[in-house]
């Protein structure tokens, strides 16, 4: 699906460039984004480190477990394929918990961290386990108790006003996101594909 | 009562973070002798790992996303949906936001600005855009950076569920817009 929707928008980039006359625009927004993407990688390393650093000490000290344990009967319905003490679950609360809270800087962090631990449970390396898709869709889906801080710079007082919808809009598409992923998941198309059937599809 | 609401939660929100930063340790050092110095520069190493781990499908991901952008096709799309939503209710201003959201991060803040200044902050459309901008994510963006940053390239049903959401989100913001705002 992302080798079509990938090709699909550089190739429409290209063709909608040429026939609106940016295709200078084009390209230098594809030498840009190349450019800002190192941009990004590179200036999380330092958030990175820290939270990594702080998850380190959490995890040491046994509160990952607790946090996991104490919210396990939500976690097992959404994440079943994982172990009820594994460290992928407190993770993955704390990052729910710093999204909730728009803590952004935290959030990424501590999400990689999930990815990392969820990842030691997938038997097929380069295929996204049920739980990572679950956990990615309710990542994007963004539950969110304090509006972002650039709506707030952007709106200043009246930002109050959106405060319920955007929590009402949030909490529909989180509650949309978990009942595809359920649903989707068990669809033949999506199912994960052993290696050797997935080569000899590549090459026939 | 919304207006308190929404300034003590932000109040709160800027204590959180200092308080993780020194509570987590001083539970560990206090009660669990944990070595929190050592542990954490354990812990901090893996930043620079998987921080370049996820540098090639950032740019694999941006690089498309920002060609798309960058040639006007979100504008042809924009001309060839607006009358179908129109005629189910969805503002036509609010279709570039709504598209650009699950792309750009920084894209969607731009129209988000547009809007203000073009509709000014108390209009229903700037509300409609600023609750899309803060009722969802850049869902290409998180899917580079969290697949990335382990190596997983097949994403199967990822990408089709981030947008459905996306697209509940978006109506969803219009709809609780018009029914309780305007």
């Amino acid at each position: 699906m992302l080798n079509y929707i990938w090709f699909g928008m550089m190739a429409i980039g290209v063709a909608a460039g040429i026939y609106n006359d940016k295709i200078d625009a084009v390209t230098n927004a594809a030498i840009d984004m190349a450019k800002v993407s190192v941009e990004i990688s590179i200036g999380l390393i330092g958030i990175m480190a820290l939270w990594l650093g702080i998850m380190k000490i959490a995890e040491a000290s046994g509160l990952i477990k607790i946090i996991a344990k104490g919210l396990r009967p939500i976690t097992i319905r959404l994440f079943p394929d994982v172990p009820e003490d594994h460290p992928a679950i407190g993770s993955i609360v704390l990052n729910m918990s710093a999204n909730i809270l728009g803590l952004g800087n935290a959030a990424t962090p501590l999400g990689l961290k999930a990815m990392e631990e969820l990842q030691e449970l997938n038997d097929q390396k380069d295929t996204a386990t049920n739980s990572m898709v679950m956990f990615l869709a309710i990542n994007t889906s963004s539950v969110q108790l304090i509006l972002p801080a650039t709506v707030v710079a952007l709106m200043g007082a009246t930002a109050s006003e959106i405060f319920v919808t955007t929590i009402l809009a949030t909490l529909s598409s989180t509650i949309a996101a978990i009942a595809i992923v359920k649903f989707l998941e068990k669809r033949k198309r999506f199912a994960i594909v052993p290696d050797e059937e997935e080569q000899e599809n590549h090459h026939g | 009562m919304v207006e308190l609401l929404v300034g003590s939660l932000n109040n709160v929100a800027k204590y959180i973070i200092p308080t993780l930063l020194v509570g987590i340790p001083f539970y560990a050092l206090a009660v669990k002798k944990v070595p929190v110095y050592e542990v954490f520069v354990v812990g901090a190493k893996d930043g620079f790992t998987i921080a370049v781990r996820i540098i090639p499908y950032l740019v694999a991901i941006l690089v498309a996303v920002g060609m798309f952008r960058a040639s006007g096709a979100l504008d042809m799309l924009m001309n060839l949906l607006a009358p179908v939503l129109n005629f189910v209710g969805f503002p036509a201003e609010n279709l570039p936001l709504a598209l650009m959201r699950p792309l750009s991060g920084s894209g969607s803040l731009g129209l988000l600005t547009d809007l203000v200044n073009e509709h000014g902050v108390d209009s229903l459309t700037t509300k409609i855009g600023a609750t899309m901008y803060g009722s969802s994510e850049t869902t290409f963006y998180v899917l580079a950076v969290y697949f990335g940053s382990v190596g997983v390239i097949r994403s199967r049903h990822a990408v089709p569920a981030g947008l459905f959401a996306d697209a509940v989100g978006a109506i969803s913001a219009v709809f609780f817009c018009k029914l309780l705002i305007a």
